[in-house]
């Protein structure tokens, strides 16, 4: 099946997204939203001893939002908190062979979110 | 996996009636119609002429009142800029509905920045076009009045015979982009009163690059591609003589077939509408419910974006279309270049947020069979995206503690 503008990988997070959901009592919520389209993407962490335990999203966009998402959940799993801020955009769009130039800003959003979620958790754990 | 088509507002599949028409136009009968002193120019002559009354007699048009361009966009522009700039001193303002295609409003740019004015006349939630609001609009120096005749994205079919009507009593040209209607629903253009029509032959079974305009005899319009003489100085070029054949055997078809299609699409319409709106909540219905193209259902759902609407239907085997931000110009050169539908923006769907828009539009092979398909695919398919969203889960929650 032919994906379309995006490459096979965008496609599979975006059929199979890996980790959608909540967590409840998330030691830290990142919710960020796209100007340039209304996407909005909200991100739910757990931490263990400054390592990221559990991560989980709901995403509203389009593919590559969802896309973006999905990959930046298996990214940060397991990393530690400085190592999960230090993840940038283009590193989510390299782990999915790529965006389209319109469809960066999606990745920028992943960005974003693992950076609002770990400001919320450190606000909430000092 | 069974492909549906359900995007006939983008194009349609070529007639193989119409390609075995067009072939020999590539290959036996090669002349240039500008070269008919010869049997090759002679043959193309013959056929491009007979072409032309093929797709007048569509329309109710004199074979010398149809000028063949390179497709719709090209039409609309000759229609708009040519009207205008053949109207010389007389008329420095235009009126057209603010729901045109880009061909139309984006013809219009370069005018403006001549010195020309436009007033875009609003439209009502369904889309249409209040012919009053023309009326109101047409001041003394008006040279044209452009309205299409019906929506690809919403369907809706607008007042044309009111607005030909009125803008003939104050002396102004009227021009109806019909790219979507012809040879589809009703179309002439003595009843209509306009002077001038836009077709596109691949959006009626025919070929891509090729359309036409209507120029009611007596109507003057500059020419916007300089050269030689071809289409009687309205459009220089050796005309794509494969292409008009095309055009001109769709439009012959169509004449004797679009009333059986229209009857087929309007029974597949009402079945996909009311098998829609049965099955999937907070979805909203777009365009007029009954002054609409046949076999054209559009709607927006709420907490699911357009994109990831049409990437699952095809992953499905499903092709329809969205004016949703996120699906529009995908190669474009960064995020600036993605923009909601103008014509949903006019009719009101919130404008801030990537909405979930689909288009579905059937054409003349789609089967009942195939509509049972999309209504068995698309709930699932918008629950799924659902219960990925963060506003649903808002939503469901605010339902729960609101009792």
């Amino acid at each position: 099946m032919a994906g379309g503008p995006y490459s096979a990988k965008v496609m599979d997070h975006f059929m199979n997204p890996r980790n959608v959901g909540e967590i409840e009592n998330a030691d830290g919520i990142g919710e960020v939203g796209n100007p340039a389209c209304g996407d909005m993407m909200r991100l739910y962490l757990t931490v263990e001893e400054g390592r990221i335990k559990e991560a989980k999203f709901r995403t509203f966009g389009c593919g590559a939002a969802i896309a973006s998402s999905s990959m930046l959940t298996e990214m940060i799993k397991g990393k530690s908190v400085e190592e999960a801020r230090a993840i940038t955009n283009q590193q989510v769009s390299e782990a999915l062979d790529g965006l389209p130039p319109v469809k960066i800003h999606c990745s920028v959003m992943a960005e974003q979110a693992v950076k609002a979620a770990l400001d919320d958790y450190l606000k909430k754990h000092p | 996996m069974a492909r549906i088509f359900f995007d006939h507002i983008s194009t349609t599949p070529l007639d193989p009636r119409v390609f075995a028409a067009m072939k020999p136009y590539f290959t036996e009968f090669y002349g240039n119609p500008s070269s008919h002193i010869h049997d090759q120019g002679q043959a193309a002559l013959k056929a491009v002429d007979a072409a032309r009354a093929a797709v007048a007699s569509l329309i109710g048009a004199q074979p010398q009142e149809i000028v063949f361009t390179s497709g719709a966009t090209e039409a609309n522009n000759l229609a708009v800029k040519g009207a205008v700039e053949a109207g010389g001193k007389k008329g420095k303002h235009i009126v057209a509905s603010e729901v045109e295609h880009f061909s139309v409003l984006n013809a219009m740019l370069p005018l403006r920045n001549r010195g020309y004015e436009v007033t875009l006349l609003r439209v009502d939630r369904d889309g249409k076009v209040d012919p009053q609001d023309v009326r109101k609009a047409i001041r003394p120096d008006t040279a044209l009045v452009s309205v299409m005749h019906a929506n690809s994205e919403i369907g809706t079919i607008e007042p044309v015979a009111e607005i030909g009507r009125i803008a003939k009593e104050r002396g102004v040209l009227f021009h109806t982009d019909a790219t979507a209607s012809a040879g589809h629903i009703p179309l002439d253009v003595r009843e209509i009163g306009a002077d001038l029509v836009t077709l596109s032959a691949h959006n009626f079974y025919g070929p891509k690059g090729v359309g036409a305009l209507f120029v009611r005899e007596g109507v003057s319009v500059a020419s916007q591609i300089d050269g030689g003489f071809q289409e009687r100085g309205f459009r220089a070029g050796t005309e794509n003589v494969p292409g008009i054949v095309g055009m001109g055997a769709a439009a012959g078809i169509a004449s004797d077939e679009r009333e059986a299609w229209a009857a087929h699409l309007r029974r597949l319409g009402k079945k996909l509408f009311d098998g829609i709106g049965e099955t999937i909540d907070h979805l909203h219905f777009t365009g007029h419910p009954t002054d609409r193209l046949p076999g054209h259902v559009s709607f927006w759902v709420e907490y699911a974006e357009g994109e990831s609407l049409l990437l699952f239907l095809n992953v499905h085997g499903v092709m329809a279309a969205s004016g949703s931000a996120c699906s529009s110009n995908l190669r474009g050169h960064d995020e600036e270049d993605l923009v909601a539908s103008p014509v949903l923006r006019a009719i009101g769907v919130p404008s801030d947020i990537c909405t979930g828009s689909i288009t579905f539009s059937m054409g003349k092979g789609n089967t009942a069979k195939e509509v049972d398909e999309v209504l068995g695919i698309l709930p699932g398919i918008v629950k799924r995206l659902w219960e990925m969203s963060p506003t649903y889960l808002d939503y469901q929650k605010q339902k729960v503690q609101g009792g």
